[in-house]
């Protein structure tokens, strides 16, 4: 190897880039799978406007991605709090997306909800099993009768800048152009939960109904009960300690939400919420299991990508492992000078096949450490993007268990491609070989 | 020490014909005695020391080192049998290019299936002149340094046997004289046989016993 010092390091820099590109396949899957399956916990149903599709309702609501989707009026969301289906439900929490934050190229969902989001659902369980509250790294959660209120995920407070005591003004829609909307403040920045909520900033939904676009208009000859004072508007008469800015709430007939999640008191009631939503006569909801979902995505959408990829990968690795045999075998003629030499000094013929298997083996073994090594410093590397474009957290020490069945394969794989040069070396011609030396 | 027997040898040719290459009736060298076998090119010299190093079988006959038979060993026996008992002195002196000159000389010792002695390596060089270019490796050393390695390298394990192949006819005439000593001075010191097969009648003209090829194989003599 010291010999083609240079052949050896390439072979070993190409088997380093296939297995390298393995790693960041593997790793990044698992990580995936692990950040959606774990984004939906906390709840058993989503209950949003039928029009939307099964995924898109999830991905909206749990992983914050994707447009808009089509909402459903406020008293839906009243019979679970204490209307027909609130005998069967534990927490209901209402959210109204449509809104966002950009800063610094970046764009954050802003999610209308109540402060019991944070309060009555967990985001996951501990290994013991309990529950995985949400905390706040500074300040609090915001109140419900303060109505421009916000709390921002750890993501957004650390690519935003933003923090408790600042404000920030939510744009109409998905856009950056869209318009901008008054001033909210933050009054708590949650702790790192891994979840896509760590990219999300939490308003209250009060004070999301009272912006411009955001009120359902009334029918004609309806009373506009509390006050129609637009946005512009309000800053000018008011008390400036009200943190309610003058506003009343707006009627709940004028109310839409865009989606609620449910937690259920049993399975039975789960059951018979997802019967009645899904089977019942009004067809305009529907009821969703996210970690179904979730399941199904993973299984028809994410899978299938992970396969052909990480095939792709296994291939590169195939031809890295095709080039230690060629780059090997086209230096046997060279070496069969070396291996008649040993032979007269006594080696045997298996000893010397097994001197190319050692080289086999150990130039396999070098590019693998180092594409393991190489793939975890590029998953650090690109960390920083890839969280603050999807919320999930790649790191260095992030290991897949299959790494550990890939080094051990790669000495097999190294055995398989180092048979022939080791077979050639086993037939030497030891006397003809001799006579070429040139030492 | 050396005792070969009936040997005979032969190759098949790609029509299938069978060339006869050795066929010796007896051929026998005494403990720390030296013997040249002179001959011509393509006489068999190479075919004959291959047989007596087990590197090649023979087809017939029996070839006794230290009375044991080697004939009947199988491969890999021989090959340990070979790596403890005897030392090989090529023409191209076969040094490893990307050893030292310490570094081949160990290797004579590698595969004997005990531990290699750094110490030893180091003596052998000295008492062949090199202890001072021992960390070089053979591209840095002149054709006479080379040889005098692969002389050290015969000896490092204690050989009974040494086979040397034209051992002088790729070394200049002034260091040919050279490494004709060490080996006599060596094989002298050990009481190690010595089969040294040339056809320098300078060479040959130093040694008692020098028998013709032509005479010892049959199949020469025949022709």
């Amino acid at each position: 190897m010291e010999q083609r010092s240079l052949a050896s390091s390439l072979t070993g820099l190409s088997m380093a880039l296939g297995v390298a590109l393995m790693i960041l396949v593997i790793v990044i899957h698992q990580v995936v799978v692990k950040q959606f399956e774990g984004d939906a916990e906390g709840y058993h149903l989503i209950v949003g406007g039928g029009k939307a599709g099964d995924v898109q309702l999830v991905m909206n609501t749990v992983f914050h991605i994707g447009e808009p989707i089509y909402p459903i009026p406020y008293s839906y969301y009243k019979q679970f709090v204490d209307g027909e289906y609130a005998p069967f439900t534990s927490v209901a929490i209402p959210y109204c997306i449509g809104d966002s934050y950009h800063i610094n190229g970046l764009r954050f969902r802003v999610v209308a909800t109540t402060p019991d989001l944070f309060e009555k659902l967990a985001y996951g369980a501990n290994e013991d099993g309990s529950d995985k509250r949400y905390e706040f790294s500074s300040g609090r959660n915001f109140r419900s009768d303060h109505f421009f209120e916000a709390v921002i995920g750890a993501v957004v407070a650390s690519k935003s800048g933003l923090e408790v005591g600042d404000t920030f003004q939510p744009t109409h829609g998905m856009s950056s152009k869209g318009e901008k909307h008054i001033e909210f403040e933050i009054v708590g920045v949650l702790k790192s939960t891994g979840t896509s909520n760590d990219r999300a900033i939490f308003a209250n939904m009060e004070g999301f109904y009272l912006l411009d676009g955001h009120a359902m208009p009334l029918e004609e000859g309806e009373e506009e009960a509390g006050q129609s004072m637009s946005e512009s508007g309000m800053a000018v008469s008011v008390d400036p300690k009200d943190p309610n800015r003058g506003r009343s709430p707006l009627p709940e007939r004028q109310r839409e939400v865009t989606s609620i999640l449910v937690r259920c008191e049993s399975d039975t009631a789960m059951m018979y919420l997802d019967n009645a939503i899904n089977k019942g006569k009004d067809r305009t909801t529907v009821a969703v299991k996210p970690g179904y979902v979730v399941q199904d995505m993973l299984d028809n959408i994410i899978g299938p990508m992970q396969l052909v990829l990480l095939i792709l990968t296994v291939l590169i690795v195939i031809v890295a492992g095709i080039s230690i045999l060629v780059s090997i075998y086209n230096s046997m003629s060279e070496r069969s000078h070396d291996i008649a030499v040993m032979r007269a000094l006594g080696a045997s013929r298996t000893a010397v096949m097994g001197i190319i298997l050692v080289e086999s083996i150990l130039l396999a073994l070098l590019g693998g450490v180092s594409g393991v090594a190489l793939g975890h410093v590029v998953l650090a590397a690109i960390s920083p993007y890839v969280e603050s474009q999807s919320g999930i957290t790649l790191g260095f020490w992030q290991f897949s268990w299959q790494e550990g069945v890939l080094i051990p394969s790669l000495v097999v794989f190294a055995v398989l491609v180092g048979y022939l040069p080791a077979l050639t070396a086993y037939r030497t011609d030891v006397g003809r070989a001799l006579g070429s030396g040139r030492y | 020490m050396l005792l070969l027997e009936n040997v005979r040898k032969s190759y098949r040719e790609p029509d299938g014909e069978i060339l006869p290459i050795l066929e010796i009736p007896r051929l026998e060298i005494a403990a720390g005695e030296q013997v040249v076998l002179r001959g011509r090119s393509g006489c068999g010299k190479t075919t004959l020391l291959n047989c007596i190093s087990g590197l090649s079988t023979v087809d017939a006959g029996n070839i006794f080192i230290n009375e044991h038979d080697i004939t009947g060993l199988h491969e890999m026996a021989r090959d340990r049998f070979r790596a403890q008992h005897i030392g090989f002195v090529f023409q191209t002196f076969n040094l490893l290019p990307a050893f030292t000159a310490h570094e081949n000389v160990l290797l004579g010792m590698t595969f004997t299936g005990q531990k290699t002695d750094p110490k030893r390596a180091a003596n052998l060089l000295e008492e062949v002149g090199l202890s001072h270019r021992s960390h070089h490796k053979p591209a840095e050393l002149s054709v006479g340094e080379q040889q005098r390695v692969a002389v050290a390298r015969a000896l490092a394990n204690q050989p009974s046997l040494i086979l040397a192949d034209e051992p002088t006819a790729n070394i200049d005439p002034a260091h040919q004289q050279q490494v004709i000593d060490l080996l006599r001075g060596a094989c002298e010191k050990e009481n190690i046989a010595m089969l040294l097969v040339t056809h320098s009648p300078e060479v040959s003209a130093q040694f008692e016993r020098v028998d013709e090829l032509e005479k010892v194989n049959q199949v020469l003599a025949k022709a």
